[in-house]
């Protein structure tokens, strides 16, 4: 290896972490806006030349970075400063208890890394799993801070009674996806827990953006289920230091430890909102939508998993795993359901991703070759499609000024291009034979194939009510009905530009299915178990793509065919009584009145109310029974 | 060869066959209610009658729509006579049927959205229990694959017999049958005016019928792969079954009345439950 | 080319009827005279219907629903009027709101008069009415 390959990896991460610091300097929109472009440029070129440095050498794990005194000395000075930090934060908004989480695991970390002998080693790591979280979150969070430029624009002239603070925040996304940077290519469990950290703080300094009251609540949630999650980390490096005198991830998952594991599971379970761990994500939908895009596609959940999927190997038929892949089903199934009940379109896209992690969670807990390849496919046809229907939604929101459901009623006549990516974005989500669909087939095979009756339930009747709230949001997209006013369009161009790139790159991935299965998933598992087993066979792949092809060409054609066809538009039928414009009907008086047509949403059935608390109690007790009989087995 | 062979055969034949057990179960039921009913070939005649109609429509992407449900339904009939994977196959068949809701809800027309939402409901109560049949072939059989399936030394029907029981319940949702008939029904013609269809005329209604034709044959194919085995006596045995499964379609049909949704929604997952999952788990422990 | 013949499928719309008429139209359906075995179906639906058969004289609500209704029928179709009101609007004829039988606002092809009219003529009426159709669509496609 070169010398220039030493300093790839902090070039990569200091790139955003620079921009940030321009952006956050520089108070002018417009320079501040291509700041950001060339940060984008730069952040995904340098993942590019990371990535084809690595496969140039042979695609073997790269570890580097033995002696680093001086950065662990940095790291340490931070962490404190970032304690000082939540610490003033949890005063000053009165939610004292919460600061003694941070006390508690920061001492910890400290008091470890002072006392306990730790044999040298490595902190760095570079291999295919690293190189494909760090592709996604330079791409699609690079798209998403390309959008945020625009967005940012629009949403302060929308709410005029939050305060401007828009360098500050577009600043934290890019610190944000350098701390990401940094933890996927830790291969050092101390190093790993204080990119951690920052994602956890910067996420709660994100979620709280618009200091409304609610926003500070909810910020305050995320914050402290998330240090919950990083004390279960900090314990875990006690744990490892005293036993094993290394904290190295790949040797705790050689060893296995039943405790070790449970706890970094449990900080595994925390980031990627699990039950009982889920309302930090949906709360999180206060802020700006840049950061939900963000957050919940393509970095911070996507951590949690990160982090299950490294755990894989040994959540194999462990104890911690069973539990680890229940939870997942189980939250799979739950926040499915709940999502029916919610209207408002980033709720319903919250409680989607909480499921669609649960599903992830579930693959890695079963923690076989076959789950795990479909636990990456999800992750990365996941990121795509989600952050384009945030992107959306966020755009929708600027134009109409709602993000209810109902509201969009007709989207497709009146913001026909929104109307198209999140359309895509839906079919993305769910429909045969795109890449959720196909990863979730895969799941299922896996599940059935390992034996797991529970999962394999929770799956079908997850998907089932995953098609209930997705058809019924197409559905209302698709409406032909022309408003009386139109509506104006506020999406600005790079908005589009982020769009149509991830537009590009979700129908891309579908078609390129095969190769990415062959290029990038099967090297995936073959390092994280040393086997890879094809998991559909190329026959199956290619017929995939046919049907993907079908999909998208079956519409395009009947629309050709069907253009021709004449036909006179007659208004619908509303009892004779339409008024003409298939809106009004004339009612007992005489008078027009107006028609209005909702969804289901079967509140009483699904609602929050009615599920949340029971799911919570019941996932809640599970972990807590988990980590009695764990801790027992480690005092006996 | 016999692959393609019934693959044509099935795209070819598969609306004729469908519309002829369609005149048998009109007539069927005309008879069970003590009517003399129509001819055998009236759904003949209805579909020569809608393509002859003028084209009216609502809005520019109902037929479009409509078509695509059609392909997609003749495309998951196909997968299952061309013998390849019957769980992808279920799954273009909900995604075709999310097409037919897609044409429902692409008019602002009240009456065809509720037919749209009780279909979306009719789907989640179904969609379990298809999920949960593809995985009963795979245990009971060792593939997905139906030219595998078919080649097995028993049939599979011993296996999975809580499946069948699940399975028939689904048929009568499919084939929109009392008391599952929510969001369009075949004798009751007026209530919801005709639901999901309510706005689709001539050619459009049409190519609906058709698609249900597709529909009804991959059906009847399903019920015969539980019974299918090596051997040519079941496969004749499995005409027949189809046949009687067929029967008792109507049967079922005749002799219920219409639940709420809320009511569909419980019957059938908590036949998915246990019928299926007690089945599901059974054929996971042996 | 009797396509039309075998399946003509009827919208069954009370103007301002009594309610007379509407129940021997209902009879019609029933188990006695079954309709169907012509292939006639009753479908409550416009856009689904070759044949609009309408009870009762139309008045001033009525006469727009009835227009409308009218309107959303794909062609070739029918009006067939049912009781001597939706003919010509009988005992009501000369009531403030009836403005007259259905031939006021929309073209009627088959008339069955009748207080209430029978089932048989009814049945007889909407034969008759069906040939009318195919007459139509023959003149359609000769245009």
């Amino acid at each position: 290896m070169g010398v220039i390959l030493l300093y790839l990896i902090p070039i990569m991460a200091g790139i955003p972490l620079i921009g940030a610091i321009l952006i956050f300097l520089n108070h002018n929109a417009k320079t501040r806006g291509y700041t950001i472009y060339a940060t984008v440029v730069a952040m995904m070129i340098s993942a590019l030349a990371l990535m084809i440095t690595w496969i140039q050498d042979g695609s073997n794990t790269w570890y580097l970075y033995t002696q680093t005194e001086w950065m662990d000395k940095a790291m340490q000075a931070f962490e404190i400063l970032l304690m000082v930090f939540i610490v003033y934060m949890c005063f000053k908004y009165k939610r004292r208890w919460i600061s003694l989480l941070a006390i508690l695991q920061t001492g910890l970390t400290l008091w470890v890394e002072y006392t306990i002998p730790l044999v040298e080693s490595t902190h760095t790591q570079v291999d295919s799993l690293a190189l494909l979280m760090c592709i996604i979150c330079a791409f699609i969070g690079g798209l998403i801070g390309i959008y945020s430029v625009g967005y940012m624009k629009s949403y302060h002239e929308n709410h005029k009674g939050v305060l401007d603070r828009s360098s500050t925040f577009l600043a934290l996304i890019f610190v944000f996806m350098s701390a990401m940077f940094g933890l996927v290519l830790s291969s050092n469990l101390i190093w790993m827990y204080f990119f951690w950290e920052i994602t956890s703080v910067i996420s709660f300094l994100l979620i709280g953006y618009t200091k409304t009251e609610e926003a500070i609540t909810n910020s305050f949630r995320a914050l402290w289920m998330n240090l919950f999650g990083g004390f279960g980390f900090a314990v875990a490096i006690w744990l490892c230091a005293m036993w094993n005198h290394s904290v190295q991830l790949n040797e705790i998952v050689a060893s296995a430890n039943p405790m070790i594991i449970g706890m970094l599971a449990l900080a595994g379970l925390t980031k990627s909102a699990q039950l009982p761990f889920s309302t930090w994500l949906f709360g999180a939908m206060v802020a700006p939508t840049p950061s939900s895009a963000l957050l919940h596609s393509a970095t911070m959940v996507k951590a949690g998993v990160y982090l299950l999927i490294r755990l894989a190997p040994a959540l194999n038929g462990s104890l911690c795993g069973t539990i680890v892949s229940f939870i997942g089903g189980f939250t799979f199934i739950m926040t499915s359901l709940m999502a029916i009940a919610q209207n408002d379109a980033k709720k319903v896209l919250a409680f989607s991703t909480i499921s669609n992690l649960g599903l992830i969670v579930a693959c890695a807990g079963i923690g076989v070759e076959q789950t795990v390849w479909a636990a990456i496919f999800l992750m990365i046809f996941h990121s795509s499609s989600k952050s384009m229907l945030f992107e959306a939604v966020g755009a929708t929101e600027n134009s109409i000024g709602s993000r209810d459901i109902e509201n969009m009623h007709g989207l497709i006549l009146r913001l026909p291009k929104l109307a198209y990516v999140m359309g895509i974005g839906i079919a993305g989500m769910y429909l045969a034979p795109f890449g959720m669909l196909i990863s979730k087939w895969v799941a299922l095979k896996a599940f059935v194939d390992s034996g797991n009756v529970l999962l394999v339930i929770c799956i079908a009747f997850g998907s089932a009510s995953t098609m209930f709230y997705w058809t019924k949001w197409l559905g209302k997209l698709i409406a032909m009905h022309k408003p009386r006013v139109p509506d104006r369009d506020v999406t600005r161009k790079d908005e589009y530009f982020s769009m149509a790139v991830l537009c590009a790159i979700t129908i891309s991935l579908c078609l390129l299915f095969p190769l990415l299965a062959g290029y990038v998933v099967n090297p995936i598992v073959l390092s994280l178990f040393g086997a890879t087993t094809d998991v559909l066979s190329m026959s199956e792949l290619t017929t995939m793509v046919i049907m993907v092809c079908s999909v998208l060409i079956v519409p395009a054609m009947m629309f050709l065919v069907t253009r021709m066809a004449p036909r006179d538009i007659v208004p619908t039928y509303m009892n004779g009584i339409n008024v003409g414009d298939n809106s009004h009907f004339t009612d007992s008086f005489g008078q027009s009145k107006k028609l209005h047509l909702s969804n289901w949403y079967l509140r009483f059935e699904f609602g929050r109310r009615r599920l949340l608390k029971p799911s919570q109690i019941l996932a809640a007790s599970v972990l807590i029974v988990t980590f009695a009989v764990l801790l027992g087995g480690v005092l006996s | 060869m016999t692959r393609v062979l019934s693959l044509i055969l099935y795209l070819i034949l598969a609306p004729f066959v469908g519309a002829f057990l369609d005149g048998i179960d009109r007539k069927i039921t005309a008879r069970m209610q003590g009517r003399k009913g129509p001819p055998i070939w009236q759904p003949f005649y209805d579909l020569f009658k809608l393509f002859s109609k003028q084209m009216i429509a609502v809005n520019s992407v109902q037929l479009l729509l409509n078509c695509s449900y059609l392909i997609f339904l003749a495309v998951a009939g196909g997968m299952v006579f061309f013998g390849t994977d019957i769980l992808m196959s279920l799954f273009i068949l909900s995604t075709a049927d999310m097409f037919l809701i897609l044409a429902a809800s692409s008019d602002s027309s009240p009456y065809s959205n509720i037919g749209a939402s009780r279909e979306m409901m009719q789907m989640m109560s179904y969609e379990p229990m298809t999920l949960l049949i593809a995985v009963g072939f795979y245990l009971a059989t060792g593939s997905f694959r139906v030219d595998e399936i078919i080649a097995q030394e028993t049939c599979a029907f011993w296996m999975m017999p809580g499946l069948f029981v699940g399975f028939i319940l689904i048929m009568a949702i499919k084939l929109r049958k009392s008391p599952f008939d929510l969001s369009t029904s075949h004798h009751a013609h007026q209530e919801v005016v005709k639901g999901i269809t309510t706005e689709m005329s001539g050619p459009t209604l049409a190519i609906m019928e058709i698609g249900e034709y597709y529909e009804k044959m991959l059906l009847l194919a399903v019920v015969a792969l539980f019974f299918i085995d090596s051997s040519i006596i079941s496969w004749i045995l499995g005409i027949v079954l189809c046949l009687g499964v067929y029967f008792l379609e109507i049967l079922i049909d005749n002799v219920c009345a219409r639940v709420n949704w809320h009511k569909l929604l419980d019957i059938c997952w908590l036949i998915t439950l246990l019928c299926g999952g007690i089945n599901i788990l059974i054929l996971m422990l042996i | 080319m009797d396509r039309l013949k075998k399946s003509p499928w009827m919208l069954h719309y009370d103007a301002s009827s009594c309610n007379g008429c509407d129940i021997e139209v209902l009879a019609c359906t029933m188990p006695r005279f079954d309709i169907e075995r012509f292939g006639i179906i009753n479908t409550g639906n416009p856009f689904h219907a070759d044949i609009l058969l309408i009870t009762g004289g139309v008045n001033a609500q009525s006469a727009q629903v009835v227009k409308q209704i009218y309107s959303q029928m794909p062609n070739p179709k029918v009006v067939v009027a049912v009781g001597i009101c939706a003919c010509t609007g009988g005992v009501f004829k000369d009531c403030y709101n009836i403005l007259g039988g259905i031939d006021t606002v929309i073209p009627v092809d088959v008339y069955v008069p009748g207080c209430a009219a029978r089932p048989q003529s009814i049945i007889d009426g909407v034969l008759k009415a069906v040939d009318i159709l195919e007459k139509k669509k023959e003149a359609q496609t000769h245009e």
